[in-house]
């Protein structure tokens, strides 16, 4: 496949073709899908990846452009293309998983699909977006969607539960996010990204109003990341929302906000650092620790994951600490190998799932090596590559981060981090323990019924060594992303924390 | 100079994992398995025949880009401090497996073929990586198979002692990844280069602290692994539960990672700080000889008795790698693999008699001699070797070290025969209950003396036991060249010590600051 040449198009409307083809395919969804009967969705889970293929097209095209439009409310850089191949991506293995169990748990198609690809589409917006306000927009179509979509098992209380909590906590973040830009925006009177960053070397470096304005904003981030203390919400939020939902939540979600997180504070917030980045020490290491302490004590798995999922925004945060372009390219690796490892996570905990029985219980995990032996082989494969067994993604990740930021002198950091992957090696290591040298856990039915599930797991897995045993294409694809759109204009940090 | 001897060497064993997944019934699953574990022992066997004993350097050297922007490199070499690991491990997986199919490994035989060939990837690897990322991989990949082993196929407390093991040796090991890129680090700041390379490595100036810190990071590690005392408790809950050839590779050649890494990595990378932490380390060293002697003592169970013995002999070699000498350290070395040879072997026949009669417990025996007179001779023999009867391997080796660590330290080495012999008080005090006397349990009278398959596994054990204890030369010469290499740097940080114009440690600083008050 060859991506699309889209200099015919003009250069304003480039960057806007991925985000014009989600939303347009987002509707095209909604209008097909009232013909399709619940039961049979398969083909408009079909139609729902061959848009995201075209999409994912148009990206690609917009690698290696660079500049900006409609007057900087949206970049066009290898940052956000990068980002936006890695959230269709994930968009796409989404759908995969969902393909078979949308019918299974008869929820309505239509409109799971294409409120997958509204939230898709305010992802790559944080991406993409040049000015405040886009990336709020980016923010809230994600977040709404993603609302939603938690609670789709609407005769389930739990999942009204995940949702409403979800919907909660998350309009309060909002709330924060908003009213930090409107901040920002009185002290700087702009709200676009470069603007703001040239106001800053003036004498507005200290100015209060700036730094509650990048205060609110910053809790903003953290609640989305789910990062302690600002990750109540998650646990309860991935337990009850419907398994893709959840795999969508703790990847999709996660890049997207990290997207706007990272252009607004690591590049244009850059030379204030000096004032956040002490914050983010501190975020960082209570993510880690909070999230990896309380996982070792969850018996079921999407709880785990959840916390698994904020030690590992904390492991992110690691490297944004770092600051600098290769803590940059850190962040956008780790993220990628996290994407897989994570997505493939989720795909076996959704075909141990039987509608009705739970199957959400490390106990259920049980003997799974002597009735599935290759399922439990490639949950054992995600579950090191959580770990950071080398030589699996997560571990290249892991390495990338430390010495990022060892390079930036953040030597403590860096142990309280790898102390805390032994804690993880924990629980992570009881899955396998639970799944090879336990007996038991129930019965669970034939996987050929389930080519798409089976699809997503083998793409995962793929990728999950791929990443990590040749990384240096991914490395280098990083780093360049973060490095050709952001290199010139990053701050030299002397930053030196203990 | 073209090779891929050692890329064959270290992944035909996963091809070979990969390959046995595919079987589907067990005799040809055993079958595959055995012949796939022969061919790195015959391709180790070949480069050891080809070993250049003049050459202290790498040899068979092999060299790409891996992850250029990191200076990570896929570099393998090998010298004389890993030549005759590499053939050890090859060797001890290969009869591991021989014996496992034997009847030793009860269920799931495929999964079990398919971690041992993993782990014998894993294992040389590390051995055999010049390039400290690639040393890190292989370090940590080792460790899955093992987990495995031990967990799935160990006897009663097998999850505990599974657990355990993985998260003492990923503590450790973890901290060894910090001090790696640390080191990195400081190496990219001076030289601008940056490279994981180990010859590479050698070059960067460190600060006292800054060395000591890394020295920490590294020997903890290492330390972790041989084990050290007081850090061993892992070792006799993973030894006792794993299954016998779980048990063997983790003793014959796991451990040696340790010892290996301190000979490989932490001593040549920070010999000042090295030359400083002697005295720590040879108390440890002693402390670990006596401890480990006479916990064994008192053992009841046969296993535990044998894994206690470990952390004594692990405790010699630690000394004989301190005295920081030719002999000392050449001694570890054959210490080393006389350990695997013999402790191999022990653990090869406790795992024979527990097949017979499904308990360990010394009490239970007795009189052994009586009705199966080769299993005693075998292990009589074994056990001579392992408490070091001249003649035999063991001999050699701590003579070696003694001699070594005696020209350092005489207190550590007075200390340390004790070990040697409190050593062949617990053997033959062990021996003399399971083998002498009266039968006392009826059931031992219906015991099956070893068949040829395991008197088969024996043969080349104790042929090496005979050959290493009478002829050690060709061995030592090929082992010196390249210590004598490690030792040079070692010589040249003690003589910048000695003639540095500061104080060269924490004693005589204090004491300098002392003389400036007054």
């Amino acid at each position: 496949m060859k991506p699309f040449n889209l200099a015919a198009i003009g250069f304003a409307w480039l960057p806007l073709c991925p985000l014009i083809t989600v939303a347009v395919a987002a509707i095209i969804v909604l209008l097909v899908g009232v013909r399709v009967r619940d039961e049979e969705s398969e083909g408009l889970g079909a139609l729902t990846l061959a848009l995201l293929a075209v999409a994912f097209m148009f990206a690609l095209g917009m690698l290696g452009h660079r500049g900006i439009s409609f007057a900087g409310a949206i970049s066009l850089d290898n940052f956000a293309a990068f980002f936006e191949l890695v959230i269709l991506l994930s968009a796409a293995m989404v759908v995969l998983m969902s393909i078979e169990y949308v019918p299974a748990l008869g929820l309505s198609a239509a409109e799971y699909y294409s409120l997958i690809l509204f939230s898709t589409l305010g992802m790559m917006l944080m991406a993409t977006g040049g000015d405040l306000i886009v990336i709020f927009l980016g923010f809230e179509v994600m977040s709404i969607g993603v609302y939603v979509l938690a609670g789709f098992l609407r005769r389930s209380c739990k999942s009204n539960e995940a949702s409403l909590k979800y919907f909660l906590l998350g309009a309060f973040s909002t709330a924060f996010l908003l009213y930090g830009i409107a901040l920002v925006y009185g002290a700087t009177g702009t709200i676009k990204l470069g603007p703001i960053r040239a106001a800053l070397s003036g004498p507005m470096a200290n100015n209060p109003l700036l730094l509650g304005g990048v205060g609110l904003m910053l809790i903003g981030f953290a609640f989305k990341i789910a990062a302690v203390p600002f990750h109540m919400w998650t646990p309860d939020a991935y337990e009850g929302a419907p398994t893709p939902v959840t795999a969508f939540m703790a990847v999709g979600i996660k890049i997207g906000a990290f997207a706007g997180f990272m252009r607004i504070f690591m590049v244009h917030l850059g030379p204030v650092s000096i004032h956040w980045s002490w914050v983010l020490w501190v975020i960082a290491a209570l993510s880690m620790t909070v999230g990896n302490l309380v996982a070792l004590v969850q018996r079921n798995i999407k709880r785990m994951l959840a916390y698994s999922a904020i030690a590992h925004a904390g492991y992110v945060l690691v490297a944004m600490t770092a600051a600098g372009s290769q803590a940059g390219g850190a962040m956008i690796y780790y993220l990628l190998g996290y994407a897989f490892t994570n997505l493939g996570a989720f795909a076996v905990v959704i075909a141990l799932e039987r509608h009705g029985v739970e199957g959400d219980l490390i106990t259920d995990y049980r003997g799974l090596a002597t009735r599935h032996p290759v399922l439990a082989a490639a949950m054992a494969l995600f579950m090191l590559s959580l770990t950071g067994i080398p030589p699996l993604a997560g571990f290249v990740g892991k390495f990338y981060i430390f010495s990022a930021a060892l390079n930036a002198g953040l030597v403590w950091l860096v142990i309280i981090a790898v102390l805390n992957s032994v804690v993880a090696a924990y629980y992570y290591i009881a899955v396998i323990v639970a799944m090879y040298m336990q007996e038991g856990g129930a019965e669970l039915g034939s996987l050929n019924t389930r080519p798409a599930l089976i699809a997503a797991l083998t793409v995962a897995a793929i990728a999950t060594v791929l990443i990590g045993i040749y990384p240096e294409p991914y490395m280098a694809g990083a780093l360049h992303a973060f490095n050709s759109a952001f290199g010139a204009t990053l701050p030299r940090m002397a930053l030196r924390l203990p | 100079m073209e090779s891929y001897w050692l890329t064959g060497l270290t992944f035909l064993p996963l091809l070979g994992a990969l390959f046995v997944l595919l079987q589907n019934d067990e005799r040809s699953t055993w079958r595959a398995a055995t012949v796939l574990s022969l061919i790195p022992l015959a391709i180790s066997i070949y480069l050891l025949i080809r070993f250049d004993p003049h050459n202290p350097g790498y040899q068979f050297v092999e060299q790409y880009q891996w992850i250029p922007q990191f200076g990570i490199s896929y570099h393998l070499g090998m010298d004389g401090i890993s030549l005759f690991l590499v053939v050890l491990t090859t060797l001890l997986i290969s009869l591991s497996l021989i014996y496992s199919g034997g009847g030793d490994i009860g269920y799931r035989p495929r999964e079990f073929c398919f971690f041992m060939l993993v782990l014998e990837t894993g294992l040389l690897g590390a051995l055999l990586a010049v390039d400290l990322f690639m040393f890190y991989v292989f370090w940590e990949l080792m460790l899955i198979p093992m987990y495995f082993l031990i967990g799935i196929w160990g006897h009663g407390r097998r999850i505990y002692a599974a657990f355990k093991f993985i998260l003492f040796t990923m503590l450790g090991s973890i901290l060894m990844l910090v001090a790696i890129l640390y080191l990195v680090h400081l190496a990219h700041l001076q030289t601008g280069v940056i490279s994981f390379d180990l010859p590479a490595l050698y070059a960067v100036r460190l600060t006292t602290s800054q060395a000591r810190w890394l020295f920490a990071g590294f020997a903890i590690a290492f330390a972790v692994k041989v084990p050290m005392w007081p850090i061993h408790t892992w070792l006799p809950d993973a030894h006792t539960e794993a299954p016998t050839a779980g048990s063997v590779i983790l003793a014959g050649v796991m451990l040696k990672m340790g010892t290996y890494g301190f000979i490989r990595f932490a001593i040549p990378l920070f010999p000042a700080i090295a030359i400083e932490a002697t005295p720590l380390f040879m108390t440890l060293a002693v402390i670990g000889i006596l401890y480990g002697a006479m916990v064994a003592m008192v053992q009841p169970d046969l296993k535990r008795l044998v894994a206690y013995s470990s952390v004594s002999h692990l405790g010699f070699v630690m000394l004989g790698i301190f005295a920081l000498d030719p002999q000392g350290v050449d001694g570890a070395i054959y210490q080393m693999l006389n350990h695997g040879i013999s402790t191999g072997a022990l653990f090869l026949l406790v795992g024979m008699i527990y097949l017979r009669r499904h308990t360990r417990e010394i009490s239970e025996f007795g009189g052994l001699w009586h009705r199966i007179p080769i299993f005693a001779a075998i292990f009589m023999f074994v056990m001579l070797s392992s408490i070091g009867l001249p003649g035999l391997n063991g001999f050699v080796g701590e003579f070696l070290i003694m001699l070594g660590a005696y020209l350092k330290l005489r207190v550590a080495v007075v200390f340390a025969v004790f070990g040697i012999v409190l050593g062949a008080l617990y053997m033959l005090y062990a021996y003399e209950r399971v083998m002498f006397g009266p039968i006392t349990k009826a059931v031992n009278e219906t015991l099956n003396d070893l068949n040829w398959r395991e008197i088969g596994v024996m043969i080349p054990l104790i042929a090496l036991m005979l050959f290493m204890g009478l002829y050690p030369r060709p061995l030592l010469t090929r082992i010196e060249p390249s210590v004598n290499a490690m030792l040079a740097r070692v010589k040249t940080a003690q003589a910048r010590l000695d003639t540095a114009p500061r104080p060269a440690n924490l004693a005589a600083l204090t004491l300098k600051v002392r003389t400036d008050r007054r």
